[in-house]
């Protein structure tokens, strides 16, 4: 691609987030925050701050309407599939880390194949592959080789697995995956080295320039996140901010997306370091969208249904459904070994039907692997 | 009656099927506004599939379908789309769409024509999405292209027709139908398109978005006729200083 990556993206110091959040936390700048057409990062701080929490229903309007406006009455649906447990890396908060006494498997490609089909049969066209960090078990030959046979029968495959080189994602987008979910999990330096113990994802700087490195190679998607409940959320949401508007200016052609997951209980019995209660997370979620208008947001079944059916149309476009975060648990319910436990146990039906009734249509296809064909000798390569 | 590629029209109005609260919402939006040809996204529908949620709602023989090739990020994509489509099914005509900035939706104007040059010589009905550059329609135009459709302003801001100059002097150009297409927010957007001289309008966002699609879709029909008449009854120019309905010049001197 023509994009330069010398450029790396930083994050400032929390405590310089913190100065920005306490410069605009006032009623004021909600207000002019409201009325603008496009923020900046002062009015991102403005929605995020304390002042901005009497207005919530001032932001969750104006997080709806610029949401229809963009997508629609629409709902974007896919399902998680994972396909390995397996990990390296010891982190506080996760149900996989590698200290916890689980039933660790990595499902073969059939095993892998058959889980994906179930999906298919339910419905879904788009699906997210999951999986712990744990390259000699399941590393980019695994995922090429599974994108491969899948890419035919989906509408898209996005993964959620380790960070990867910039030649890794060029081999796998061409090998069918369209978009790549890497989450920082904290912005916030001090608690990043705190909840990560050891393995590769004690390096935060390599994490955080995953993103870039997923657009440079040519992916149509990056999704960036932060786990809720490890660090100060409103200062996660200026990282967050900050991140979004850095990948828009370096990497225009790629879309972007933000996830909101919130700490679930998990093997391990992690607490939460600090609270983020559904009105906080909401309003994370309205400031974000104001701030950037066409990003995607996912919000996925860590959150109850009740919550989920309430945000339709105020600013997610992307739910995940039926979800089980155990690998091989579509195929065997009883499977232990997840990741954590879903708030959400509705089917995809159901919550299709719920967002129905909400006056929203739930999209299962809005993408087609024929953009990503690159020549598969079928007679439809391209000479231009 | 208008007609493009040897297909007639009596209404000048598409539309799209975007953004609908539901399948039933849009048959009955699109229906509503007695339009002819829907545009629908390959990928977003599945052309194969019979019981597609879209395909299926619509009758084929009241709308022609005008799949778009939205998303596609350079000609290669365009073209590989739009040989498959049709592979499928999904017939010669094509609303070319090469978007690679998945923010702004903004069309990329060299890809779009070479993706033009590539399908008009393998046969396709070609109606290139542009933005409004003149020099841009001529190429396209020049190029094959059924008809050129130059944006009013970006996709879904529902800003109306930012880019008048430049469109006044596509229609006075062109050969081919023009059909203002993206960012017509209001039934007098559409008008508007209309009175200029615009052979027809696309309108999606501010239909489906309405707080009533049905009665929308109903309100644009009217003003695309209005419009139209207008345009065809003939406008009175705009002039700067105020003209007497009744003149009074004098010319008794004549004889």
């Amino acid at each position: 691609m023509e994009e330069m990556t010398l450029e790396e993206f930083t994050i400032p110091d929390f405590s310089q987030l913190q100065q920005l959040l306490t410069a605009n936390c006032h009623p004021a700048e909600v207000h002019r925050a409201l009325r603008s057409d496009r923020l900046d990062i002062h009015g991102l701080a403005a929605l995020l701050s304390p002042a901005a929490d009497g207005l919530l229903p001032q932001l969750a309007a104006h997080s709806a309407r610029i949401t229809a406006k963009r997508f629609g009455r629409t709902i974007q649906i896919y399902a998680p599939l994972y396909l390995s447990n397996f990990c390296i890396n010891r982190c506080a908060y996760c149900g996989f880390s590698a200290g916890n006494r689980i039933d660790r498997r990595v499902l073969t490609m059939a095993e892998a194949e058959q889980e994906a089909m179930i999906l298919h049969g339910r419905g879904f066209k788009h699906i997210l592959l999951v999986a712990g960090e744990a390259p000699a078990r399941l590393g980019v030959e695994y995922l090429a080789e599974l994108a491969t046979r899948l890419r035919d029968r989906f509408a898209a495959i996005s993964i959620e697995v380790q960070p990867l080189a910039e030649d890794e994602y060029a081999r796998l987008f061409s090998a069918g995956i369209t978009s790549v979910a890497v989450y920082q999990e904290t912005y916030d330096r001090g608690i990043y080295s705190q909840v990560h113990h050891s393995g590769k994802k004690c390096d935060f700087n390599y994490r955080l320039a995953t993103p870039a490195r997923a657009a440079a190679a040519g992916m149509r998607e990056v999704g960036i996140g932060a786990l809720l409940g490890l660090a100060d959320w409103r200062l996660e949401g200026l990282a967050l901010g900050l991140h979004l508007a850095w990948l828009r200016k370096h990497y225009w052609r790629t879309a972007l997306t933000v996830s909101f997951p919130r700490l679930r209980p998990a093997e391990g019995g992690f607490q939460p370091l600090v609270k983020v209660d559904e009105r906080m997370l909401s309003q994370l979620i309205f400031s974000l969208r104001i701030f950037d208008p066409d990003v995607g947001l996912l919000l996925s079944t860590r959150e109850e249904a009740r919550f989920r059916d309430g945000m339709v149309g105020l600013g997610p476009t992307r739910y995940s459904a039926g979800s089980c975060t155990a690998p091989g648990g579509y195929a065997n319910p009883e499977l232990t070994g997840e990741q954590f436990s879903v708030g959400d146990h509705r089917s995809m039906q159901e919550v299709c039907a719920d967002i129905c009734r909400r006056g929203y249509d739930p999209v299962r296809k809005d993408w087609d692997a024929t953009f990503q064909i690159q020549d598969s000798g079928n007679g439809m390569s391209v000479a231009l | 009656m208008l007609t493009i590629a040897g297909r007639t029209f009596r209404s000048r109005l598409f539309g799209g099927t975007g953004k609908f609260s539901s399948p039933q919402v849009m048959k009955e939006a699109l229906e509503a506004s007695g339009c002819e040809m829907v545009t629908v996204a390959l990928r977003r529908v599945d052309l194969a599939n019979p019981e597609d949620d879209i395909m299926s709602v619509l009758d084929r023989r009241k709308f022609l379908f005008l799949p778009n090739t939205s998303g596609a990020r350079d000609a290669h994509e365009a073209v590989r789309l739009a040989r498959l489509a049709r592979a499928a099914g999904g017939g010669d005509w094509l609303k070319l769409e090469v978007t690679p900035d998945p923010r702004t939706l903004l069309p990329d104007p060299v890809e779009t024509l070479k993706a033009t040059e590539i399908l008009v010589k393998e046969g396709f009905i070609v109606l290139p999405y542009m933005n409004a550059d003149p020099v841009l329609a001529l190429r396209l135009q020049d190029a094959g292209a059924a008809a050129v459709m130059p944006l009013g302003s970006p996709i879904g801001t529902n800003q109306g027709i930012l880019t008048a100059f430049q469109i006044a002097i596509i229609i006075e150009q062109a050969r081919v139908p023009v059909v203002v297409d993206a960012g017509l927010g209001a039934p007098s957007h559409a008008a508007q398109a209309m009175e200029m001289g615009a052979d027809a309008v696309l309108v999606n966002t501010a239909i489906a978005v309405a707080g009533d699609p049905v009665r929308m879709a109903r309100a644009f029909a009217m003003a695309v006729e209005a419009g139209r008449e207008a345009f065809e009854a003939g406008l009175g120019a705009r002039r700067a200083e105020a003209a007497a309905s009744s003149p009074q010049t004098g010319l008794d001197f004549l004889r």
